[in-house]
């Protein structure tokens, strides 16, 4: 029986088990996963929907304990691992523990940058009262605890997850200032337009953007706290929410004498430079990419568990990045080299609308979306991001990508508008001709048009239509005497 | 004369209509009943142009050899021959060699016939029916959830009084018109209508909310609407408590379906789903309704559960105005489902492999429960072994037009000329009667009396108006003289009436349970609810309030997870194909494009292209054009429209021949219900070559 031990229990590590587990039936593998966290895998994503208060811890949990006692994998939480031997192939907990391994797979994520600043942490080089980073399960309950209470956030950093801490601290009535060193927010993802589109939408939601805000202190001394900035603002900050960026938590596997650039440096089949360790996630480096986003971490996943049960499938070729930003009443969907300008070989097409939030970029390079940018109204996110995932050509009319068709849903007040061959009643298959027809033969009512022609006997959805009809063949020709019995005619006029 | 009231002979809603003899012609008039509201489309209108057809067929039909014509042969000749053949083949492989295949129209007596047939007068377990390409996942779902699979669990009128309404995979504006009155009524009074669907049909026009999803990611859908629905404050956590079981299971899936992941994968904004979410969850009576779009896919039973789970949720099954219902299609596809047509089923929607079920039932039939043969193969895997070595060698066929209606159809094509005997009972020469050992000359609707079940679990009577042309017999009167020649004829009355007081005694007790239904109850306006388990039992219109039928009286979450189509696109098939009906045509058109009204209406088969698509491909509307997958190919008129996506094909598979879009469909099959995925296969599209188009034109 092979024993595969697996590092870390997060979104990337979990969702590893449960691809083994259902490639492997007759269960011929032996798992053992480690985790830090003391609380069962969850789902890191909705982190930011419990900061918003949404849904609770106990919601969002991805893999019950009771799911690794029915799958027979031995599940280890609160364990931190110290160091691997791979010449002995065992991995040695902190409490001194061992488990040994056939297979290693190192799925350690990572860890959140906490920017050198005087306050943010104690001497003893943990957090200081009332700075959070925005991580674990305990980070958010962390900062839920201390916004009860406050009135002004600060979060550092202006990137995709600080936006989103911040909208939800936002959400809870909390008056929230993003600081964000760099010129404009999510400076990887998207254009300066797009970002000075964003903060104004940010601003409608009660979160303030200080651009190139960078602190320098964290004044707690007072009754007040605050942070203090470069040009010497000082800004309330009862609590201060860092999400400054991450790094990949690499130290085991550079202790331990593996390959590692600015991550675990793997093969297409996330091997590590030791064939019998293997690297997921964001702690593992394909190709020069670290992927920071759940859905590479869950194809890498998919990868290593067809190579550790020899089911075959296709090796990793990297995979496409489209970013969404979670924050209720901020649509940002961002993809791809969103970045780029008019050159000689891209095209990009643009539609911006400052005032309502709207900012649309598409980046084309012979004929295949390469990157976009949508912001705000955003009705065509489905097709763009299917069009740059499948790498087809785009249509011949930009326009469609950036507003949705309406379709054939068109609506016509006027009846003299309708073309003559267009179907009036879909259930009995009756044109505008055909009413007029009628009509003019003596039909001068919707019932008597009915009766010879059956037009609104079925769904009866064109009533309307086809009394606006009668009506204007009525008013269009008011002196035309049909072959009708005078009294009618009478009646009519 | 005196006029007949009646119903439409098509599809599931059972129009109520009145016939009569005026001088030469008949007079069909629209009746006020409960689903029509007086209201009836194109096909109802004219389904009385068949009754005189001279296309009708009016004696037995019999080829002596394979190769030999089909000729006019009597009764007695061809109803001998049949048995004679089947007698042989038996005694040389055995009772199973002989197989039966059914369908959704026939009436409740029929199908319970035909059932019974099949297994006590030639004692073989191969039937199944073309409902399994129909209601299939629907009911396998409905089963799981609730231990009952009535299509609508309340009356169609309801759905008037809700105040939003999600629709998948359902276009009703054109495959049931009337019903849409219902949709105005709700929308009349500010409900809100949201359709899932692939294309802009006119009932997605007509919708709030139009959630254009990729073909076959309906699942993906049901679990982020889900996702949304708990992380938006919808969910019902009370209900969930109080009457459901496995939502914590369902949810861990659901979790992991966040809308971020499910735009990717469906293509539906996020913020779309969101309102869709926001208008069922906040709407004090909701419900969802799912058709073939979601049912007929290798994952309709899941599919279908997905927004079952979504459905109870919400807290919506056995609220008043709120619910989970599916669109049945066929005329009977709800009571043709519950009386033994099914492989695995005997009458009142028991199975066949529970002991007491078989005592109860074999009770009735007069027979000991171990002559009773086991449960026999679904639709399509029975049609994909014919003629193989282990497969049935003979086939009946009553009420159904395989040729044109299953997927793969080339596949079928072969299997039905592999057959030693092929038997069709129909009306007109269809494409299936046309390659038979024997056709046997049935009457049809207005032509005999019987009951229906329609959408709603409504057991109504169809009452006879006219008597069939001379040479022209019922089924049920086909089957008792067959059943004549294997020496149980008196266990097979031909009078409707009996074998409905059969049925009914074979029913009680199961799920649906019609004991309580007599012939004449059937026939009084608005028909009966079932169960109806005795005479004074009033019916059951609304199911659910109390409690659901299932042992601990709880509705049941079932735990699923999205997986692809069985056959996405890749460089050498780029496009989808996604099937379905216009609304001239019924199923495989065997009735309706011998209408001439109908066929004016719409007279080719044809091939729906978003113009961006038509313009990359060099297409023009009106242009023939080629659809091919990898098992065969079909030709229409391209017809270009901004209702359907840029990456996806829609034809519709009424027709035969060149047009025949089942010969493309693939038959991938759903793990549980043996539904074939007809609405999505990875298909390329090319232009018919100019000088293909003539031949076509110079042989029509």
């Amino acid at each position: 029986m092979t024993r595969v031990v697996v590092v870390g229990n997060g979104m990337a590590g979990s969702r590893v088990v449960e691809e083994l587990r259902a490639r492997d039936l007759q269960r011929a593998l032996d798992i053992c996963v480690l985790g830090a966290e003391t609380f069962p895998a969850y789902n890191r994503i909705l982190l930011s929907s419990v900061l918003a208060g949404k849904v609770t811890v106990g919601d969002i949990a991805l893999t019950p304990e009771a799911w690794y006692e029915q799958n027979d994998v031995q599940l280890e939480l609160g364990v931190t691992v110290a160091r691997i031997d791979r010449t002995a192939r065992v991995v040695i907990a902190s409490d001194g523990r061992t488990f040994g391994y056939d297979e290693l797979v190192l799925a350690t994520g990572s860890r959140p940058r906490v920017p050198t600043v005087p306050g943010f942490t104690d001497p003893g080089g943990d957090l200081a009262a009332g700075v959070s980073v925005f991580r674990t399960v305990g980070d958010c309950e962390r900062i839920i605890a201390g916004s009860a209470s406050a009135a002004h956030a600060i979060v550092v950093g202006g990137g995709l997850l600080g936006l989103e801490a911040a909208r939800g601290l936002a959400g809870r009535g909390v008056a929230v200032t993003v600081l964000h060193k760099a010129g404009h927010l999510m400076e990887k993802q998207i254009d300066d337009l797009a970002g000075g589109v964003l903060v104004r939408t940010l601003a409608r939601l009660g979160v303030d953007v200080r651009l190139r805000g960078v602190p320098i202190r964290y004044d707690t001394a007072g009754a007040e706290r605050f942070i203090v900035l470069a040009d010497g603002q000082h800004l309330p900050a009862d609590i201060v929410v860092i999400a400054a960026g991450v790094e990949p938590d690499v130290c085991l596997a550079r202790d331990s004498g593996l390959d590692v650039n600015r991550a675990i440096v793997v093969d297409d089949r996330m091997r590590t430079s030791d064939p019998h360790v293997w690297a997921i996630g964001e702690c593992a480096e394909h190709r020069g990419t670290v992927y920071g986003l759940v859905a590479p971490a869950w194809e890498h996943a998919a990868v290593v568990a067809n190579a550790l049960t020899g089911a075959g499938g296709a090796s990793y070729a990297g995979s496409a990045i489209v970013t969404r930003l979670k924050a209720s009443n901020v649509d940002l969907a961002t993809m791809g080299d969103a970045h780029l300008e008019d050159d000689e070989t891209a095209e990009v097409v643009r539609f911006v609308d400052p005032v309502r939030g709207t900012y649309k970029k598409l980046v084309i390079r012979d004929g295949r979306l390469t990157g976009a940018i949508l912001l705000g109204e955003n009705a065509t996110v489905g097709a763009v991001t299917q069009l740059f995932d499948r790498g087809g050509p785009v249509p011949s009319d930009r326009i469609t990508l950036l507003f949705p068709g309406r379709g054939a849903a068109t609506t016509v007040e006027n009846p003299a508008h309708i073309p003559d061959r267009a179907t009036v009643c879909r259930c009995n298959n009756v044109s505008k001709r055909a009413i007029t027809k009628c009509w003019l033969a003596g039909a001068r009512t919707v019932a008597a048009v009915a009766g010879v022609t059956r037009a609104t006997t079925g769904c009866g959805g064109c009533r309307d239509l086809v009394a606006g009809i009668v009506d204007w063949m009525a008013a269009a020709d008011p002196d035309e005497q049909p072959d009708v019995p005078a009294l009618v005619t009478l009646a009519v006029s | 004369m005196t006029a007949t009231a009646t119903h439409c002979p098509y599809c599931a809603l059972q129009c109520g209509m009145t016939l009569e003899r005026v001088d030469d012609r008949i007079a069909i008039t629209p009746r006020d009943f409960p689903t029509n509201r007086g209201g009836l489309c194109q096909k109802g209108w004219t389904s009385a142009d068949l009754l005189s057809s001279p296309e009708r067929l009016t004696t037995p039909l019999m080829r002596q050899t394979r190769a030999a014509p089909l000729l006019p042969v009597t009764w007695d000749e061809a109803l001998d021959r049949v048995a004679a053949d089947v007698r042989r083949l038996q005694a040389e492989s055995g009772p199973d060699s002989i197989a039966v295949f059914g369908g959704g129209g026939l009436t409740n007596e029929k199908s319970y016939a035909l059932g019974k047939f099949a297994r006590v007068a030639l004692r073989t377990s191969k039937i199944d029916y073309n409902g399994r390409f129909c209601m299939s996942s629907a009911a396998a779902a409905g089963n799981k959830a609730f231990g009952v699979d009535r299509g609508l669990p309340f009356p169609v009128t309801d759905i008037g009084t809700a105040h939003a309404i999600l629709l998948v995979g359902s276009n009703v504006a054109e495959t049931m018109p009337p019903f849409v009155q219902h949709l105005a009524d709700a929308q009349r009074s500010g409900g809100a209508l949201i359709v899932a669907d692939p294309r802009r049909t006119p009932t997605a026009q007509s919708a709030a909310v139009h959630l254009q999803l990729t073909p076959g990611t309906d699942l993906a859908l049901a679990l982020g609407l889900l996702h949304l629905a708990m992380t938006d404050g919808y969910v019902d956590k009370e209900y969930i408590a109080d009457r459901t079981t496995g939502f914590d299971d369902v949810w861990r899936r659901a979790v992991t379906w966040w809308p971020e992941r499910v735009e990717r994968v469906t293509g539906v904004p996020v913020e779309q789903m969101r309102e869709a979410v926001r208008l069922l969850g906040s709407a004090e009576r909701a419900m969802i309704l799912t058709a073939r779009g979601a049912e007929q896919q290798s994952k309709g039973t899941d599919t279908v559960s997905g927004f079952i789970n979504l459905a109870l949720a919400l807290g919506l099954p056995g609220r008043p105005g709120s619910g989970y219902g599916c669109l049945t299609g066929q005329g009977n596809g709800q009571g043709g489902r519950e009386h033994g047509q099914k492989a695995d089923q005997l009458p009142g929607y028991r199975k066949i492999d529970d002991p007491a079920a078989r005592e109860h039932v074999a009770g009735v039939w007069g027979i000991d429960a171990s002559e009773l043969p086991g449960a026999g193969v679904s639709a399509y895997e029975l049609l994909d072994s014919l003629g193989t070595v282990d497969g049935p060698r003979a086939l009946l066929v009553f009420g159904s037009n395989v040729v044109v209606s299953a997927p793969n159809a080339r596949r079928v094509d072969e299997r039905l000329a592999a057959l030693d005997l092929l038997v069709v009972a129909d009306l007109v020469l269809s494409e299936t009667a046309a390659r038979a050992d024997v056709v046997l000359p049935v009457a049809q609707w207005a032509e005999e009396d019987g009951t229906m079940t329609n959408l709603e679990g409504r057991v109504l009577r169809r009452n006879k108006a006219f008597e069939p042309p001379p040479g022209v017999r019922t089924d049920l009167e086909v089957l008792s003289g067959l059943a004549d020649r294997f020496g149980c004829g008196e266990k097979f009355p031909a009078d409707p009436a009996a074998v409905f007081a059969e049925l009914r005694r074979a029913s009680a007790g199961g799920i649906a349970d019609y004991a309580g239904v007599t012939w004449e109850r059937a026939a009084s306006t608005g028909g009966v609810f079932w169960p109806c388990p005795d005479e004074s039992h009033p019916g059951t219109p609304r199911l659910f309030r109390e409690s659901f039928p299932t042992p601990d009286g709880r509705a049941r979450f079932v735990e699923v997870e999205h997986r692809p189509v069985a056959e996405d696109i890749d460089q050498d098939y780029p496009l989808y194909l996604t099937t379905g009906r216009v609304l001239a045509h019924y199923q495989s058109g065997a009735q309706t494009r011998r209408v001439r009204a109908l066929v004016d209406a719409s007279p080719e088969p044809f091939v729906e292209a978003h113009p961006e698509l038509a313009l990359r491909y060099g297409l023009h509307e009106g242009d023939a054009v080629r659809v091919t997958s990898r098992r065969g190919t079909a030709e229409g008129v391209l017809r270009v429209t901004e209702t359907i996506r840029t990456d996806t094909l829609f034809m519709p598979f009424h027709w035969s021949g060149a047009g025949r879009a089942n010969s493309v469909t693939s038959d991938a099959l759903d793990p549980t219900s043996k539904m074939p995925e007809f609405k999505i296969c990875a298909v390329r599209l090319e232009a018919v070559p100019a000088e293909a188009v003539q031949h076509d034109v110079a042989v029509s």
